[in-house]
């Protein structure tokens, strides 16, 4: 029964009109944003982050977390309706949803996948709340060989299921790992990498990269190749999906939530991943697999359920580690410590309400989201027709006062500047930047919890391997890569012992 | 396939990685690495460096074998107005206030792009400067003069 006590507790939390008010906020802007192609979540959770300093936590968290899983909402009515991804977690539903809507099923698509998303947060819900406290509890026993080997398996999960190239990924975290290191070292009180500027040695903020790369840098890109963006414009009537979809959409709903869910705790691992997996085994699985691709209502309610259910269950490592499972996630985090919260599995004990408040406000989010969505289909149809001239000065807008704010200096805009065009240089040069600020953020934390694991075993690098819990992460990294290459080494012999290959 | 350096991708991407790391390995250089058991601040660095340079290494090769091109048409004016709008907005809001620096931001960003309509572009400079005016500044209280050295600021 603690559960439910639990989670009445987190209702009357999350039902105080201030953060119903902050949920419905948060939920909107994600729509928004989810719903306009060329600007993601993290982009955004970066340049409104600022909005938040001046709300208590629990109100914060529950705004950002707003703006996240309702990005991922918003950016499958895109793909429905456009053919276009708001959002990349909704590249698979464009393909069946986009069918769908051009055969004058807008509605019930549009439908199923609220429907679909709304099943899984419920359940996600469930899970984070009936999983959460016994993994926190756990993970009180980490010492720091556990976290290093953790912080590990997410930074190689991350590279390796980020891109089609796993060499390139790995380079990236890297890369961050490095960017993570300028500023003054906490042990020897040395700067580090900071050139005698005397800003430098405090660090660079994670949200002037964030801006830098996937604000700028993204603007710039899309300036250089404009890509046209067909409306369409039939009216959606009709919302109601039949009897027939219902039925047809209810297991692949069910198994889409299950993979979502389970592929969300791992960190490192994105939406986009998850609503593909989906959409393949309903593929498997269907009577008539030469059906998808044409319209299958299936193909939508699986992955839109899917990525629903990874957003959510991306806050189980998140918040009882206190190790950002994703990039977007690092950011939660970094809210959490501008408001002063050390990250950590004390959170749960030591802030239930910010806890189990925010868990209450996933399921109130959710069913706003389906309110909201349904039958303000118009709105949003009418925000995809402002052409992109129009919308990237005002991103360029958002993201100078946000990034401002954070110290109130000029200096923060020019390092922003700098990385807007290094993001710019990575995007052309096939440089995933996911994996790049994954491993920025945990650069310093991976850093100190080597030293001290180092420190505990005298030097002997072997700790990580005697210690059964950092063993089994040890293990699942390379079981990670191991599983990934495989295809890729298979595919590469096969081309070395094709004969009609030249040598 | 011959190797051709010309606009090939992953030669300059092994390339950009083999400097950075160099870059990181010889600054480090000044740091003191420490031993394992008690590891300086150089250490970490150090290692990390090598590992760039081996991947910068190992992408060079990729770019020799496979020769693919950098994709798209770069568009060098976004390139330089962007930052530049970005960094002027900052200057412009420590030395002359935040109604000057957003009407100088908005169409100087939308210079970036390949159509600017003036009046297109007047007309949006305003409206978002109003909105960001009530909703920064006055919702949320953000603490900025509008104008420097007006008002008593």
């Amino acid at each position: 029964m603690e559960l439910f006590n639990n989670l009445v507790f987190g209702f009357s939390v999350a039902l105080t009109w201030q953060n119903l008010w902050f949920c419905f906020v948060g939920v909107f802007l994600g729509t928004l944003i989810g719903v306009l192609p060329g600007i993601g979540p993290l982009a955004t959770i970066a340049m409104l982050l600022p909005i938040t300093f001046n709300v208590p936590p629990v109100a914060a968290l529950i705004m950002l977390a707003g703006i996240y899983y309702g990005a991922q909402y918003g950016g499958s009515t895109t793909a429905i309706l456009v053919n276009l991804p708001g959002e990349t977690s909704a590249v698979v539903t464009c393909i069946d949803g986009y069918q769908m809507a051009r055969q004058g099923r807008a509605g019930p698509a549009l439908a199923i996948a609220a429907i679909g998303s709304f099943f899984a947060g419920t359940v996600c819900t469930l899970i984070i709340a009936l999983f959460g406290p016994p993994l926190a509890e756990v993970a009180l026993k980490f010492g720091a060989p556990e976290y290093f080997s953790l912080m590990l398996m997410g930074l190689v999960a991350a590279a390796v299921l980020a891109g089609d190239n796993i060499t390139k990924a790995l380079a990236m975290v890297v890369m961050g790992l490095l960017l993570g290191i300028i500023g003054t070292d906490v042990n020897s009180g040395m700067a580090r990498y900071s050139f005698g500027v005397p800003e430098l040695t405090d660090g660079i903020g994670f949200i002037v990269i964030a801006v830098g790369v996937f604000a700028l840098g993204e603007i710039a890109l899309n300036l250089g190749d404009p890509e046209e963006r067909v409306v369409f414009t039939n009216k959606v009537t009709g919302l109601m999906p039949t009897k027939k979809d219902l039925k047809d959409s209810f297991w692949p709903i069910v198994r889409g939530t299950g993979i979502g869910a389970f592929l969300g705790v791992l960190p490192g691992t994105g939406p986009a991943i998850a609503s593909f997996s989906s959409y393949m085994i309903e593929k498997k699985m269907a009577k008539d697999p030469s059906r998808f691709g044409k319209g299958a209502i299936e193909g939508v309610a699986g992955p839109e359920a899917a990525n629903n259910a990874d957003a959510q269950c991306k806050f189980i490592p998140t918040l009882t580690l206190g190790i950002p499972a994703s990039a977007v996630m690092a950011l939660m985090l970094g809210a959490l410590t501008i408001q002063g919260i050390a990250p950590g599995p004390q959170v749960m004990t030591q802030k239930p309400d910010l806890f189990w408040g925010l868990i209450a406000s996933m399921w109130i989010g959710n069913a706003m989201l389906v309110v909201l969505n349904l039958p303000l289909v118009g709105l949003w149809v009418m925000l995809l027709k402002v052409p992109y001239r129009l919308l990237f000065p005002a991103i360029m807008a958002f993201s100078c006062i946000g990034i401002y704010s954070v110290n109130n200096s000029a200096y923060e805009l020019y390092l922003t500047a700098l990385f807007g065009i290094i993001g710019l240089a990575w995007a052309k040069l096939d440089m995933p930047p996911a994996p790049m600020l994954l491993g920025f953020v945990l650069g310093p934390l991976m850093e100190e919890n080597l030293r001290r694991a180092l420190l505990i075993s005298r030097g002997d690098p072997t700790v990580f391997f005697t210690r059964p819990i950092s063993l089994g992460f040890m293990i699942a990294t390379v079981l990670i890569v191991v599983v990934m290459v495989l295809p890729a080494v298979k595919a590469r012999r096969a081309e070395i012992t094709d004969p009609a290959m030249p040598r | 396939m011959k190797f051709d350096w010309h606009n090939n991708r992953d030669f300059f991407g092994g390339l950009m990685y083999i400097v950075t790391g160099g870059a990181g390995w010889w600054i480090a250089r000044d740091y003191p690495f420490g031993s394992a058991l008690r590891m300086g601040p150089g250490y970490f660095p150090t290692v990390l460096s090598w590992m760039m340079i081996a991947f910068g290494i190992a992408i060079l090769m990729m770019g020799v074998k496979n020769n693919v091109k950098i994709p798209g048409n770069w568009s060098i004016r976004a390139l330089i107005v962007l930052p530049l709008a970005t960094g002027v907005f900052g200057w412009m809001m420590e030395e002359v206030g935040f109604l000057p620096a957003m009407l100088v931001l908005i169409p100087l960003s939308a210079a970036a792009g390949r159509e600017f309509k003036l009046v297109e572009i007047a007309l949006l400079t305003v409206g978002l400067t109003i909105l960001c005016t009530a909703m920064f500044i006055y919702g949320l209280g953000l603490p900025y003069p509008l104008i420097k050295g007006m008002w008593g600021y």
